[in-house]
């Protein structure tokens, strides 16, 4: 990746909102050279959506989050890529990721009730061919996620006018 | 034997004292502490916080108990990867062992320096606009300030001719800052040539504010005492405020030839001790592991001057490129209005504190300093105010 690229990457994970005219600004760029470069990035991907990021903790929804530590047996010739897509695939699984260690695939998975996770995890989980075991850990509350912290805690100290 | 009163009690203050003028910035700050709902480009201070691993180093200091005296000059090992900080990045050597010192924020090195060079009726060269420090500092030491203008059409840099016209034989001790606070100028190489030159020819001591060095964007910093012959004139003051954004700690440092650090040591010891522990760890931290952090902020002041540049040009406003602190400093002539009078208008009229221009002395009226150091979005917001304020009075080209 450019080092350009990068930069408007940097501009967007702090605010997805900005304008290509406004980050052009900033960077010292013509806003025609920054259109295309996030067009780029866009149609490779490397940006794929923009989203807004919640605090759950503060809207009415009632909502239920677990990791699931999953544990399977790779597929001969896909390895653990075909298992991850049979459980990514349920719209309730909101990420899913791939480690190292004692266990395999890590789940994150939503829903309204923690019956309605329960449910999940003995119904359309675990009863896949492959899955070994799982562990399922309830989410109490989120501090920080991809970088933003959550709480408002972080208020301006400094005085207004100082020399 | 009546009891003196209050205001009676002002007799017993040195003339000295009594005739420094307040600052004009403070004047300012109590008006715009009474206002609601205002955006403040006003303040001369990082919008981040110290990085969490350099806050994290401190505490840990302080549970284990690291909350005694450290030697006059400071730790051994602050003042070690100071002298590595400085060459590796200034290009500048300094014995770790009798050239560098540890102070209470860059301001007091600047006053244990001038306190220890100035003698009574010594002029000290000051060229403004300037931080507003200087020149009270030199006139407590007993010296005399003398102003040397600089102008926006040399994008505020200090120039030999201005400086020579003032030059007497009294002349002792040139400050020098830059990058500047307020105008953001800064000095180049070949800028810096012709001023060496002068230096030399006069016999002055040079006091170095460089405590933005590391705000500098379009060309690297260059220390004034790496100029050829300029180290052993030069007291080079710095600090952790700007760079790692730890302004509340006051912990700067100077450094120069042993001779005049130890004749700042011996002040210093006698009114201070030391600069507090928990700053100097912390400071350690800054140093060794803080450099990534310090660039990401840099990256993000300069994405914020070329906004604000670009937004004052569009406003209507004469806005010289500033290269480095983080401070534009437009100019507000078009309005037809004093840098006073602007400033108080804009507060009230239009909801943003910028600080006038002429606090900062010569050459300072018909400017308003501005920060950037605020978010994005504040400073867009400030922007539209400023614009829709600066409208009343400029008929801007369609």
């Amino acid at each position: 990746m450019t080092e350009l690229k990068s930069k408007i990457l940097d501009i967007l994970k702090e605010d997805a909102r900005r304008e290509p005219a406004l980050i052009a600004t900033m960077l010292g760029k013509e806003e025609a050279e920054i259109q295309q470069a996030i067009a780029e990035m866009e149609r490779e991907k490397v940006i794929v959506k923009y989203v807004p990021v919640l605090n759950w903790n503060k809207s009415d929804d009632e909502k239920v989050t677990a990791l699931i530590e999953v544990q399977i047996t790779p597929e001969r010739g896909r390895g653990f890529d075909a298992i991850a897509e049979r459980i990514y695939l349920y719209p309730e699984v909101k990420t899913v990721y791939l480690m190292s260690g004692s266990y395999d695939l890590q789940v994150e998975i939503e829903g309204r009730t923690l019956r309605e996770i329960a449910d999940f995890v003995s119904t359309k989980l675990s009863t896949i061919e492959s899955v070994l075991s799982t562990k399922t850990h309830f989410i109490l509350k989120k501090y920080k996620q991809d970088g933003i912290i959550l709480e408002d805690h972080q208020d301006d100290h400094r005085m207004l006018i100082s020399p | 034997m009546t009891e003196p009163t209050p205001s009676s009690m002002q007799r017993y203050l040195t003339d000295t004292v009594r005739e420094i003028p307040p600052s004009g910035i403070r004047k300012f700050f109590d008006l715009v502490s009474a206002s609601k709902d205002i955006i403040s480009l006003g303040v001369g201070e990082p919008d981040f916080i110290t990085p969490w691993h350099v806050r994290e180093a401190s505490i840990y200091g302080l549970e284990q108990g690291k909350t005694t005296y450290t030697p006059n000059s400071g730790l051994p090992e602050l003042r070690e990867e100071i002298a590595a900080y400085m060459h590796k990045s200034f290009h500048v050597r300094y014995e770790p062992s009798n050239e560098v010192m540890v102070t209470i924020g860059g301001s007091e090195a600047i006053d244990l320096a001038l306190r220890a060079l100035i003698s009574p009726g010594d002029e000290v060269l000051v060229p403004e606009p300037s931080y507003i420090s200087y020149s009270p500092i030199a006139t407590l030491s007993g010296g005399k300030a003398v102003g040397i203008e600089t102008f926006a059409k040399d994008q505020f840099k200090l120039q030999a001719d201005q400086l020579k016209q003032h030059i007497t034989p009294r002349s002792k001790v040139l400050i020098l800052c830059y990058p500047s606070n307020p105008t953001g100028g800064t000095m180049t190489y070949d800028d810096w040539l012709p001023i060496a030159k002068l230096v030399e020819e006069n016999d002055l001591i040079v006091i170095s504010d460089e405590i933005y060095a590391e705000l500098t964007y379009s060309s690297k910093h260059v220390s004034f005492a790496s100029m050829p012959g300029m180290r052993d004139r030069t007291i080079l003051v710095s600090g952790f405020s700007k760079s790692f954004a730890m302004t509340g700690w006051r912990l700067g440092y100077a450094c120069g030839h042993a001779d005049l650090i130890s004749a700042m040591l011996k002040i210093h010891q006698y009114t201070v001790m030391c600069a507090p522990v928990m700053g100097q760890i912390a400071a350690i931290e800054a140093l060794r592991n803080g450099m990534d952090e310090k660039d990401r902020m840099v990256e993000s002041y300069n994405q914020r001057r070329r906004l604000v540049v670009k937004g004052f040009r569009e406003i209507g406003l004469d806005c010289h490129e500033p290269q480095g602190a983080f401070y534009a400093f437009p100019s507000i002539q078009s309005t037809g209005l004093s840098s006073e009078e602007f400033a108080q208008r804009l507060l009230q009229e239009g909801r943003v504190a910028v600080v006038p221009g002429h606090a900062f002395g010569n050459g300072g009226e018909g400017f308003v300093r501005c920060s950037y150091a605020t978010s994005v979005a504040h400073l867009n917001e400030a922007l539209d105010r400023i614009g829709n304020f600066v409208n009343k009075f400029v008929k801007t080209p369609i």
